[in-house]
């Protein structure tokens, strides 16, 4: 047990987790917002797939490096289209379209990559983002360089997170996409459009889970590999719901679970963590996010009409 | 705009938009074989060429068939009861793993009898895979895509964990694979100097079983009941859980199979390459045979032969291999799309 | 002040020769009506006759195939439901347009301002909330989550939603389907008071009595035609129900009988709450045979606990569930298996699985007993003779057993229900809502039928929020309130009123 104190007693530890979080703080916002209009989202794994793909290749190809992020998520709003599309005024399967998304966004990544890059063997690396420093504050023991001293990504995250719990709940907006999945029957009631409403969450949601997938090659690894996603897109589900659907807490659970990552990676270096496989470290996440999910699945409001389409000629 | 449902949509739509999605998947897939500068024509026929211009072409279809025959029955089984079984790699690797450990050692010696025993020992391995997201679904009303879907990961690094432990090939010159069969453990060809295994076969034979299961049996009606609308379902007094547990058996252990027929008839090792995916590709053709077990046979072989014949054709055009897999996913959401436009039509107003 | 004695300069709705076909179903058929300043129309019709469809378009959720609206003498868009909204039309539907899960002040405020504005305006908003609670006798605590409310509670955050909308026409969809007779009262009393401010009123009911007390001039809507237009003061209910149904409805009538044995008792019985509704309160309860009971209440009482413990669906917490012959565990197949016949409230999401045929459908309790099932498979022959037979007997107009149950209305279901339940000979019926939602010529075939089973001796319970169904029917009644039961009283032992008080919770000792 000293060794987990060890580490937790480095300034390391907590910047590593602030990193390894921030992906998926942006895709279980976006999340987040199109659960809250009560359409779930299991495009997430594949849209972040894209957003790692295609603000890489964007900057790869000469766009600066914000330009990269803006591509990602043009990109994800635009398969976030093609699953508000399908899911919103045609009321198809969310799991099925969600999968194909997944599915869709996936391969459109690898085909792309294939076409462009046909004989690399391994992928051109990028300039990512360098690491912004806060002066003085930078200072603080143990937590100082894990809040100030991030890639300006990480901040944007952090700015996410304000800015959704501030729109959905200060705003006549965030009020609207509240109402529209936990009952769409009073947004059609007042002459809101649910269908515009859920449609642009997703899209917008989507938007936020290709940044994520862009901070894996923008910030983090410089490179696009496939099978980097690896997940991450799944876990961000179970974090929503271990947030109780709400912004501030599912932040807390998204730096947990950093936490645990970035725990087990160095505990793998420590003796103890070298006579264990190191696939068991690596299956930790997956069994983390399960246990959340049991955590939490008799506790949490769900969005009522979660899942559940509208269409305005029923009654 | 809004939807109206169709109370007897007519058998030109029911078929119908089927046949358009499929239409329009082809046109796709030209146009994105254009935008990799090859002729979409000439691309098109080089992916039917490699997948059934000759009888080597042809068998190597059905034999990367096989397994989708049983991830796809796998889940038409479930989704057809509304369990939304994502896991089907998973349950495909659990089978994989009792196939080679009872395979390599403990009943080489049994004759005849082994190989039915591995495949029993295997379906049930993959059966109690789906029974615990099924039971925290029913427990606690957790959501089985996102359990499914993470036991996969969480099987792929047990089966890398075993590769190079304790299932770790003494003789394997440091590949993560595990030692080989016990050659009478093998599938049988199914006829000398033909390269197609007995799996195929017991494909077919499983996709007749679930389909007399479904349309015949009391389970079978009992399991459409709780997909239809589990709440009437529950209320008429049918045990809605244990339901879901036996289809969740089903479609587990058909999931399995795949792993036991991929394993025993073709590959003969466990390798954590031995699924590209068919758990996910299983997906695809139950949606495609619109969850008809009989329907998942063709379709199965079907989407077998695009991949066969994609690889083929990427080494003779060089547009990229994934071509397959972008127009299997647009294959799928727009079967989605046309099933859902037989049942509801877009009126104004 | 009557119709007759107002100009033209008054009218502030003008509806002209609304038409609205669904296929082949006309459901309005060249509507017009006026409505006048401070005055109150009552929109009468049985189900299924077209007043919601009319209510739709005046709303903008559907557009009319022909014809055209005026509010205030400009003509309003058709299909656009904020212009309905700003032109000053406000509805309160039957089912109520509430988020659950968010507080009063949210509901109120949903849809209020434009949806990019950077603030919601919470104090504004409270301040003018609690000015209009205050004018118009409505209280209600804002930061409350309406799921927490109880119906009429409800009902009055519906009311100030309109009202905070600057409506000046109101627009009320059956809105005392689910009040005590009290709660009615004071509904009226606020329309009263917002009437006199000048605001207009369309009150949409099948209910006779209601209509006379409030409403100045009533229309009365038959197959989505108006068929009339009378002053109230000039009319009475006898002709008015002529006008509603063509011909007028005589009540059943119900010879008494000497109850039977008790079939089933219910002790102390407790169940669990569940989110707002809540469970049972130590009810004691018994059915016998030979006999209806009637159980009155406002819906959200506890009938649904009550009902979903004799279906099997739920189970005691304490107290005791007495049958001749208990079953060692308590499931809807142990009840089927008791020999009881349950006819559930909701018929399309409950009652049947709308994507199976009506053989299907027919089998659903015994689809694994002989001769359905044998040794595990079906035998669909069987079980199609069977549903042809309840065909027939049940007189289920339908294309035929293998069509699916979907493309039947729902008279010709509750019939199938009906038929599959009754079949089986059972000893007691639970009857829950059987008419609600079915026109004249069903209700009296359900009715008829219940009343037939009980004369043959099954022990009947008959739920239903319409006072009158239960007061015409049972020959003892109960009344349920947050989960209590009232006392037995016997047929025509109390009045509506007192059935009322006992509805709005008054009379229970608080030792239960």
């Amino acid at each position: 047990m000293s060794s987990v104190f060890d580490i937790l007693l480095t300034a390391s530890f907590w910047a590593a987790a602030v990193r390894i979080a921030s992906p998926l703080i942006f895709a279980t916002m976006g999340e987040l917002i199109c659960e809250r209009a009560g359409v779930l989202n299991l495009g997430i794994e594949g849209i972040m797939v894209i957003g790692a793909f295609s603000g890489w290749m964007a900057v790869y190809l000469g766009m600066g490096l914000w330009g990269g992020v803006a591509v990602a998520m043009l990109a994800g709003m635009l398969f976030g289209l093609l699953h508000a599309t399908l899911t919103v005024p045609f009321g198809l399967s969310q799991h099925v379209v969600g999968l194909g998304v997944t599915l869709l966004a996936t391969s459109t990544s690898y085909f792309a990559y294939r076409l462009i890059l046909p004989e690399v063997i391994s992928p051109p690396k990028i300039e990512p983002f360098q690491v912004l420093e806060f002066p003085y504050l930078v200072d603080i023991p143990l937590l100082g360089p894990a809040l100030f001293a991030q890639t300006p990504l990480t901040y944007a995250a952090f700015a996410v997170v304000a800015l959704t719990a501030i729109t959905l709940y200060r705003t006549p907006l965030g009020l609207a996409i509240r109402a529209a999945g936990e009952s769409p029957q009073a947004v059609a009631a007042q002459g809101l459009s649910v269908t515009g409403l859920r449609m642009g969450a997703v899209i917008v949601g989507s938007g936020l889970m290709a940044v994520g997938g862009a901070f894996l090659t923008l910030s983090a690894f410089s490179s696009f590999f496939f099978e980097m996603v690896n997940g991450r897109g799944w876990i961000c589900i179970a974090l929503v719901v271990f947030g109780a659907w709400k912004p501030g807490k599912a932040l807390l659970g998204a730096l947990l679970f950093a936490g645990f990552d970035a725990l087990q990676i160095r505990l793998q270096q420590t003796p103890i963590g070298q006579a264990v496989p190191y696939q068991i470290f690596l299956m930790a996440p997956y069994i983390l996010s399960i246990l959340a999910l049991i955590l939490m699945s008799r506790r949490a409001q769900v969005p009522a009409a979660l899942m559940i389409p509208f269409n305005k000629g029923e009654r | 705009m809004r939807l109206e449902p169709i109370a007897n949509p007519g058998l030109g739509r029911r078929l119908g938009f089927p046949a358009l999605a499929l239409l329009a998947t082809v046109v796709i897939a030209s146009a994105l074989a254009a935008l990799a500068g090859a002729n979409p024509l000439d691309t098109l026929g080089l992916v039917v060429k490699g997948a059934a211009g000759s009888k080597f072409a042809l068998l190597e279809t059905l034999n990367r068939a096989t397994p989708l025959i049983f991830t796809g029955l796998a889940i038409a089984v479930a989704f057809r009861a509304k369990l939304w079984n994502i896991g089907a790699e998973a349950q495909l690797y659990a089978g994989a793993i009792v196939t080679v450990v009872l395979g390599t050692s403990a009943l080489s010696g049994m004759g005849g009898w082994a190989l039915p025993l591995v495949a029993l020992a295997a379906m049930v391995a993959g059966a109690l895979i789906l029974l615990g997201p099924v039971m925290l679904k029913t427990r606690f009303g957790v959501d089985e895509v996102v359990t499914t879907l993470l036991f996969n990961f969480i099987m792929l690094l047990l089966v890398s964990y075993l590769l190079e432990g304790p299932m770790k090939d003494p003789m394997g010159m440091g590949w993560p694979k595990s030692a080989p069969l016990d050659k009478a453990l093998r599938l049988p060809r199914i006829a000398t100097g033909l390269r197609l295994h007995w799996g195929f076969a017991l494909g077919l034979i499983a996709a007749g079983l679930v389909w007399f299961v479904q349309v015949r049996t009391t389970l079978g009606y009992e399991m459409r009941a709780v997909g239809l609308n589990s709440q009437a379902a529950r209320f008429a007094g049918i045990p809605v859980n244990l339901v879901l547990v036996k289809t969740a058996l089903l479609s587990g252990g058909l999931a399995a199979l795949a792993g036991f027929s991929e394993v025993a008839g073709l590959k003969g090792h466990l390798s954590l390459d031995l699924s590209p995916g068919f758990g996910y590709t299983g997906i695809i053709v139950a949606m495609l045979a619109l969850l008809h077990p009989l329907g998942v046979v063709i379709t199965a072989i079907f989407v077998a032969g695009i991949f066969v014949g994609a690889d083929s054709m990427s080494r003779a055009a060089g547009v990229p291999t994934y071509i397959a897999d972008m127009m299997l996913a647009t294959a799928l959401l727009l079967m989605v799309l046309a099933i859902g436009l037989t049942k509801f039509r877009v009126v104004r107003g | 002040m009557t119709a007759q004695t107002l100009g033209a300069q008054d009218v502030v709705l003008r509806l002209n020769q609304i038409t609205k076909r669904f296929g082949a179903l006309t459901a309005n058929d060249a509507i017009s009506l006026t409505l006048h300043r401070g005055e109150v129309i009552a929109l009468l019709g049985e189900n299924g006759a077209g007043k919601t469809t009319l209510m739709n378009i005046l709303f903008g959720q559907y557009t009319a195939d022909e014809g055209s609206v005026e509010v205030f003498g400009h003509p309003l868009p058709p299909g656009n439901p904020r212009a309905a909204l700003a032109a000053g039309l406000g509805m309160v539907h039957q089912h109520f347009t509430l988020a659950d899960n968010l507080t009063v002040l949210e509901n109120i405020q949903l849809g209020t301002a434009p949806l990019w504005r950077m603030a919601l305006g919470v104090a504004a908003a409270r301040a003018k909330l609690a000015r209009l609670a205050a004018d118009f006798g409505l209280e209600v605590d804002p930061d409350a989550q309406v799921g927490s409310l109880t119906v009429g509670e409800r009902q009055r955050v519906e009311i100030l939603k309109a009202l905070y909308r600057d409506a000046r026409i109101l627009i009320l969809d059956e809105p005392t389907a689910v009040l005590t007779p009290q709660e009615s009262d004071a509904l009226f009393d606020t329309l009263r008071r917002a009437v006199a401010t000048g605001l207009s009123v369309i009150f949409i009911s099948h209910k006779l009595h209601e209509v006379m007390a409030l409403s100045s001039r009533v229309l009365v809507l038959r197959h989505g035609r108006l068929v009339g237009q009378v002053a109230t003061a000039e009319t009475d209910r006898h002709a008015l129900a002529a006008m509603m149904v063509g011909a007028e409805v005589a009540a059943p009538a119900v010879a008494p009988m000497t109850p039977g044995p008790a079939r089933l008792t219910l002790q102390a019985a407790c169940t669990r709450d569940r989110g707002t509704a809540p469970g049972l309160k130590a009810v004691s309860l018994a059915l016998r045979a030979g006999q209806i009971t009637g159980l009155a209440g406002v819906s959200g009482n506890g009938q649904s606990a009550l009902s979903d413990l004799i279906s099997g669906l739920e189970t005691l917490t304490s107290g005791r569930l007495d049958l001749p012959a208990p079953p060692p565990k308590w499931t809807p197949r142990a009840a089927v298996a008791a020999g009881i016949a349950r006819i559930p409230e909701d018929r399309h999401k409950t009652g049947t699985i709308a994507d199976f045929s009506l053989t299907e459908n027919a089998i659903l309790e015994t689809y694994n007993q002989p001769p359905y099932s044998h040794r595990g498979l079906m035998n669909w022959a069987a079980a199609e003779a069977h549903t042809a037979k309840l065909i027939e007997t049940y007189d289920v107009r339908c294309p035929g057993p293998s069509g699916p149950i979907r493309q039947l209305s729902g008279g010709n279901m509750q019939k199938l229900i009906l038929g599959r339940v009754l079949e089986l000979s059972p000893r007691i019926i639970l009857a829950n809502q059987p008419v609600r939602g079915l026109d004249i010529g069903a209700i009296t075939y359900v009715h008829g039928r219940l009343l037939a089973a009980r004369d043959a001796g099954a022990a009947v319970l008959l739920i239903s929020e319409d006072l009158d169904e239960i007061m015409g029917l049972s020959d003892v009644i109960h009344v349920m309130s947050e989960g209590r039961l009232s006392p037995e009283f016997a047929r025509g032992a109390l009045s509506a009123a007192e059935l009322g008080l006992w509805m709005a919770g008054q009379g229970f000792s608080d030792a239960a």
